[in-house]
């Protein structure tokens, strides 16, 4: 990990809810973390640890309540919404557990959705990208089938497909395998495993799966809020 | 705006049935709005042409004859006297032929024309009827009124000794083109005259009173050798009328009344419907624009989680008000078009279905294209206006947790 450039560093990271109420609380508490360039890291913990909010902090969908957060080595906690959101593009891509495609919109269109938010069109440079980015996961055949038509593998590998249109250096999945079968979850594992190596993509997934976590290059755990230092330290060891 | 216009025209299309209501709500409205607004404008453009065909926009009058007391009291004293208005009796105008020149001349009037007109009697044997004896330069005259397009029988042409009359006169008195009746003026002068022509100004109390002849003749009868009791003139805007007849009283010092004045109840009665017609559309626009926002409103809920995607994606709060401000543009404009040709259709079916006595169409009424296009911008408008709240709402979607939905 040394050699590695550091891609995110987080430090003392807190998040609360509800502050000033009398629900209010802490979900997150001081949350260390560092993530270098080409990763490929798991983060696992039980329900209601703060895996889904640590995440949501990382992608910039949610402001911190307090700590430091550099990604590429620029401090986000004083950027506008349009600043982070402009950031989101360049740098964040999204993998969601229900997969989350635009209904409305072929599986070709909703790959190139997020070239097309900065574009304001669909390219033929951008379709001839898409398709071959459609190739990769396996649906090419499948470019003009809207979401409905796809099963949930299929689905999520066109998320897939989606997250690295823009060539984004980080891709954040939530539990993307977590409503597939065993077979489909090995496939979309597998191909996330695939852009990692042959593209350096940084993967950070959320999952629930011990098997998962046991194939990525390091297992981030969140207990209560926390990251469980040992954790950290021995994946990696074993890794090494 | 790209992307703003294809995320739009997909979120419309992916909700169809929606759409499709709201689209058909607003052409409803437009064509309520554009229907009466067309209507509205045919039915007074239709009264004032009608009230106009037979009108100048423009008279000139020669001043009043008044009684000036013959005594004056000085301070301190007391006059007891009795003044009687002056009978009227046919009078000329100052120096006409100058006047007449200088009103032509002026912008915005568009043909001028003298008229020598008094009282008198029509009389045919034993009938005789009271008529307004009107002498006129039958050429310019027409450009006035349209007195050739008025004939129904006999050869529009005032000559010598020949008179123009009305329908109900020719009956009343009995008499057919080229019989002869007899004109005379309060003061005794009587001249025969051949009938030449027979009009029909659409009104009965007009084509009973009015006998046209020529102004030479007139000027006889009424003793006004060379003068001219009146000077017509029409203008190029009708509504500005009584701005060119007060410029002109200022200017000449003549005494200049325009259609306008004379005419005050009948524009009264225009300005009241007018005013009924803007609260008409002022409520239709409310509510179309209301179901605008209701429907934009509920898409916003409905479309949550695609809000939280596309914001997770790049997506800016700008961008994503764009789409509900477009949708809102699209709805309006589409829906507008729509409504226009419905308008076209109810004033076709109003122009063949509603008919007159006489078995024509009431007035034509027709869709004026700047009316259509006035419609449809305001419409779009309206449509962006409408979805200003739901788009603010769209924005501000924490894409965190519409993406947890």
């Amino acid at each position: 990990m040394s050699e590695r450039a550091e891609l995110l560093r987080m430090s003392g990271v807190c998040k609360s809810y509800g502050v000033g109420t009398p629900v209010a609380a802490e979900v997150l508490h001081s949350v260390d973390l560092a993530i270098g360039q080409g990763e490929f890291v798991a983060l696992i913990g039980p329900s209601g640890s703060g895996k889904s909010t640590l995440l949501n902090i990382i992608g910039l969908l949610e402001p911190m309540s307090s700590g430091e957060y550099l990604l590429q080595g620029r401090s986000v906690a004083s950027l506008s919404d349009t600043e982070l959101t402009r950031c989101r593009s360049d740098t964040l891509g999204f993998v969601f557990q229900f997969h989350h495609l635009l209904p409305a919109f072929s599986a070709l269109e909703n790959v190139l959705m997020p070239a097309m938010i900065r574009t304001g069109r669909f390219s033929d440079a951008d379709r001839q990208h898409g398709l071959s980015l459609l190739d990769r996961v396996g649906l090419k055949a499948a470019a003009d089938k809207k979401p409905g038509e796809l099963s949930g593998g299929m689905q999520q590998r066109v998320a897939i497909a989606r997250a690295l249109v823009r060539s984004s250096p980080l891709v954040l999945a939530d539990e993307p395998t977590g409503n597939l079968d065993t077979h489909s979850a090995d496939e979309v594992f597998a191909l996330m495993r695939q852009f990692n190596r042959d593209e350096g993509t940084t993967f950070l997934i959320v999952t629930h799966d011990p098997r998962l976590a046991q194939r990525c290059d390091r297992i981030v755990e969140l207990v209560d809020g926390r990251v469980r230092p040992t954790d950290v330290h021995d994946m990696a060891a074993s890794k090494a | 705006m790209g992307f703003a216009l294809t995320i739009a025209i997909r979120f419309l299309r992916e909700g169809r049935f929606q759409s499709l209501l709201i689209i058909v709500g607003v052409a409803a409205g437009v064509a309520v709005v554009t229907y009466i607004s067309a209507l509205v404008e045919g039915l007074q453009g239709n009264t004032i042409r009608r009230t106009l065909g037979t009108q100048a926009h423009i008279v000139v009058k020669p001043f009043e004859e008044k009684s000036l007391p013959s005594l004056v009291a000085r301070p301190g004293e007391l006059v007891a006297r009795d003044i009687q208005p002056r009978a009227q009796r046919p009078r000329s105008i100052d120096n006409w032929r100058s006047l007449a020149t200088e009103i032509a001349a002026t912008p915005g009037i568009v043909a001028v024309t003298p008229i020598a007109a008094g009282a008198g009697l029509a009389i045919r044997g034993e009938a005789s009827r009271s008529v307004a004896m009107i002498g006129i330069e039958l050429d310019s005259y027409d450009r006035i009124v349209a007195l050739r397009e008025k004939i129904i029988e006999g050869v529009a042409r005032v000559a010598p000794g020949e008179a123009m009359i009305g329908q109900q006169l020719a009956e009343d008195l009995g008499v057919s083109i080229g019989e002869r009746i007899v004109l005379r003026t309060g003061g005794e002068a009587a001249d025969t005259f051949k009938v030449s022509a027979i009009f029909d100004l659409g009104n009965r109390d007009l084509n009973r009173r009015n006998v046209y002849i020529t102004l030479k003749s007139a000027q006889s009868l009424f003793n006004i050798p060379g003068g001219v009791t009146n000077i017509y003139a029409t203008v190029t805007e009708l509504f500005s009328a009584d701005h060119t007849a007060a410029l002109l009283k200022q200017r000449t010092g003549a005494d200049i009344e325009s259609w306008m004045e004379s005419n005050a109840q009948l524009l009264a009665a225009l300005d009241a419907q007018t005013i009924s017609t803007r609260l008409i559309r002022g409520f239709t626009t409310l509510v179309v624009m209301l179901g605008i926002a209701s429907v934009l409103v509920v898409s916003v809920v409905q479309k949550r989680k695609e809000i939280g995607i596309l914001r997770a994606m790049g997506a800016t709060r700008a961008q994503m008000t764009r789409v509900f401000l477009m949708q809102g543009g699209i709805v309006g404009l589409v829906g507008s078009v729509l409504g226009a040709v419905l308008a076209k259709l109810l004033l076709w079916a109003f122009s063949m279905f509603v008919l007159g006595s006489d078995g024509k169409p009431l007035f034509m009424t027709e869709l004026p294209l700047d009316l259509a296009v006035t419609v449809t911008l305001v419409a779009t408008m309206c449509g962006v206006l409408a979805a200003a709240a739901p788009a603010r709402s769209a924005a501000k979607l924490d894409p965190a947790q519409a993406i947890r939905l």
